[in-house]
């Protein structure tokens, strides 16, 4: 940690004071901001891209975890998951998320979004469409009285001097100038990190807020899940994945690969991409159902279009794409129920929080995730006002708190897209992420700690490379604590497979915790008490 | 990846600038008639499609094609109904309206 709190902080062309700061305005950052905003806080909230496009949910669309408030419907629910994600979810965050959920999702067609009415007639809310759920999330917003900062990425935080964060700073790209927002709480709602590999809506996705709060000391947890891959035509970005239900899965030769399938057989996909390609055709979908397909994921079907392929008569080749911890569960620790972090002042919500709580180790296909950014950050956010607005009037210092490409070094300011490079030859490898060993991590690791290491030496960026530089940071930084974690989980479970460690093992039913950046580290938890998983036992 | 703004089409309004959450495009100079915003940035662009969903003119194509540029013809693509079907289809276009409310999603996972 660099904190520097006798520095002070150096005016910003864009100057702003607030009782909370918002970093990302995907779903978890538009319902932080309406809440705190609803809490009676003055609320700024920046997006790298643009608030209503940006982030995982916008292009790619939703299903969520919308169950009425009936006990054995939700009890049903939660015990869903639970064996998947290897029952180190927690029941009570579960019901509460499920309860928030409810109820938010029945304000948004109290707000106008033009939920469809079921073969019965009865309306059906499992579903959001991205752009529609996005560009009503950014208009409930603005109608909050929350100022939007767009195409203003963060690049650190500030500190006070008693380690508490007080603001942030970063770059208005398209004005060529900075910000600097000084505030009384902030909430990292930065989304999670994909490691730029083009799956749908992730390449703003480089884990920015995780690298930033470490750089305070927050500790993270859950980085061992980490590895989801998610399926699309090897030309396109598309990787939603529902619809590979009615797939098959075939060989250059034209066989059916055994046992490949989109749930629970996604690995062995992955072996047989490891060898050549692999081919898909939605053949298990009868006729009456495809006019329905279409109609439930538009974009699913943009990129067959375009090609003039028929993905239901004909194959077309398929890949995986990284998601890493967008469909993985692991980020920032939460201590309590408003998603403060370990940092005072700062809380996390949606895909940069821990998704543990409420899935344990798995989310795939299915929901969760969009209900946690909804639950998870009108939490955040009513936590935040709370906060912030008792710091009002109180003089504090604002000292930048960012390291890497931020400082000056003793070597040349890095290369961005070479570190990247470096970066992704460790995650994207399937006999690395998907099919973990302990050599394999450890190998890895070693050259992934010699890159941070002469990434920590080099100078800052100048201005036209600073994003990206700190981008790629924040990738060797989230890389360092995956593995370090997937070390530490020496057993399979949830997402997370150890080659060398087949099995699950019932005295690791524990999270593991991580952090730091110099000497990052991992070490586990306190056992859980799960009486779930006896139960399954 | 973005590969068409079309000069035909495209009234210089800047909305794509706005909202390419990648920051692909230059904006068009609002002292030249008739100028288009550039795409300045096209190996950071996405392939998320949004640009298009934006444009009140479709006057922006999106190739499928997510990890390297294409050739792409203006005639042949409008020709085929592919400038501006993503948009039409999910009813932002003020045609297609309606549409706006289809989402089958609960005929394909039945929730609990
Ligand atoms: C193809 C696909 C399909 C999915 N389907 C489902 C599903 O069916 N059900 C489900 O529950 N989940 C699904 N998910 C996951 C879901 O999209 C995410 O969990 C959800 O978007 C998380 O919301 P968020 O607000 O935390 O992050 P995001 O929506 O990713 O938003 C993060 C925001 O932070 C901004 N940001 C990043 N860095 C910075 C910075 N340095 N400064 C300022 N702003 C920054 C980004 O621009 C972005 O706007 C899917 C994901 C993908 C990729
Ligand atoms: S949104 Fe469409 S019309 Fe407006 S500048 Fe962009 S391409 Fe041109
Ligand atoms: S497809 Fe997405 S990333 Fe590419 S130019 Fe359009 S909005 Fe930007």
């Amino acid at each position: 940690m660099s904190l520097k709190p006798d520095v002070p902080a150096t005016r910003a062309a864009l100057d702003l004071d607030a009782d909370v700061l918002v970093l990302g305005g995907g779903p978890a950052g538009t319902w932080a901001a309406l809440a705190a905003a609803r809490a009676g806080a003055r609320v700024v909230l920046a997006d790298k891209g643009f608030c209503g496009t940006s982030g995982a949910t916008a292009p790619s669309g939703t299903g969520v975890w919308y169950v009425p408030p009936d006990p054995e419907r939700r009890q049903a629910a939660f015990l869903a998951r639970d064996t998947l994600g290897g029952h180190l979810a927690d029941r009570r965050w579960a019901m509460r998320v499920l309860d928030r959920t409810h109820r938010s999702v029945d304000e948004l067609a109290a707000r106008g979004y033009p939920f469809p009415l079921d073969d019965e007639g009865a309306p059906a809310r499992g579903s959001l469409q991205g752009p529609e759920y996005m560009r009503l999330m950014r208009k409930l917003v603005k109608g909050a009285g929350v100022r939007i900062l767009d195409h203003s990425p963060a690049l650190e935080l500030l500190v006070d001097a008693e380690g508490a964060v007080a603001g942030a700073r970063g770059l208005r790209r398209q004005q060529g100038d900075d910000w600097a927002v000084r505030a009384g709480a902030v909430v990292i709602a930065t989304g999670g990190c994909a490691f730029l590999s083009r799956a749908l809506g992730c390449n703003v996705l480089t884990g920015d807020g995780l690298l930033m709060a470490a750089e305070l000391g927050a500790e993270l947890s859950g980085m061992e899940f980490s590895n989801a891959y998610g399926i699309s035509p090897t030309f396109a970005s598309v990787t939603k994945t529902l619809l590979y239900k009615w797939a098959t899965f075939t060989e250059p030769g034209g066989a059916a690969i055994p046992g490949a399938a989109s749930q629970g057989g996604r690995s062995i996909i992955a072996r047989w991409l490891a060898r050549g390609p692999v081919y898909a055709r939605l053949d298990q979908a009868e006729p009456g159902l495809r006019a329905s397909m279409r109609e439930a994921q538009p974009n699913f079907f943009v990129p067959f279009d375009r090609m003039g392929i028929d993905p239901f008569t004909q194959r077309f080749p398929v890949t995986l794409r990284l998601e890493g911890t967008v469909r993985g569960t692991g980020g920032l620790r939460i201590v309590d129920e408003s998603c403060a972090t370990t940092v005072p002042g700062l809380f996390a919500a949606g895909d940069a929080a821990t998704r543990e709580l409420i899935c344990g180790g798995f989310t795939g296909g299915g929901s969760h995730n969009a209900a946690w950014a909804i639950s998870s950050g009108q939490w955040a956010g009513a936590g935040a006002a709370a906060h912030g607005t008792r710091q009002r009037g109180a003089r504090r210092g604002a000292a930048p708190a960012g390291t890497v490409g931020l400082r000056a070094g003793t070597a040349r300011a890095f290369d961005p897209q070479e570190a990247t490079r470096r970066v992704q030859a460790e995650v994207f490898p399937f006999d690395i992420n998907y099919f973990r060993s302990g050599d394999g991590l450890h190998a890895a690791l070693g050259r992934l700690d010699g890159l941070w290491q002469s990434l920590r030496a080099a100078d800052a960026a100048g201005t036209a490379e600073v994003v990206k530089a700190r981008e790629a940071a924040a990738m060797t930084a989230v890389a360092r604590w995956m593995y370090r974690s997937a070390l530490a989980r020496t057993e399979s479970r949830g997402m997370h497979r150890r080659a060398d460690h087949p099995e699950a093992d019932p005295t690791q039913l524990r999270h593991i915790f991580s952090g730091g950046l110099d000497e990052a580290w991992a070490a586990p938890a306190a056992p859980l008490a799960r009486p779930q998983a006896e139960l399954a036992a | 990846m973005i590969e068409l703004v079309s000069a035909e089409r495209c009234t210089g309004c800047n909305i794509c600038v706005a909202v390419c959450p990648t920051n692909v495009f230059d904006p068009a100079p609002k002292a030249m008639a008739g100028a288009l915003p550039t795409i300045a940035r096209g190996a950071d662009c996405q392939t998320c499609f949004m640009c298009e969903l934006y444009c009140p003119e479709d006057a922006l194509y999106v190739a499928p094609e997510a990890d390297h540029a294409v050739e792409v013809d203006e005639a042949a693509l409008i020709e085929a109904g592919l400038v501006g079907s993503y948009r039409a289809v999910i009813g932002w276009s003020p045609q297609t309206a309606p549409r706006r409310r289809i989402d089958s999603t609960f005929r394909l996972i039945k929730g609990f």
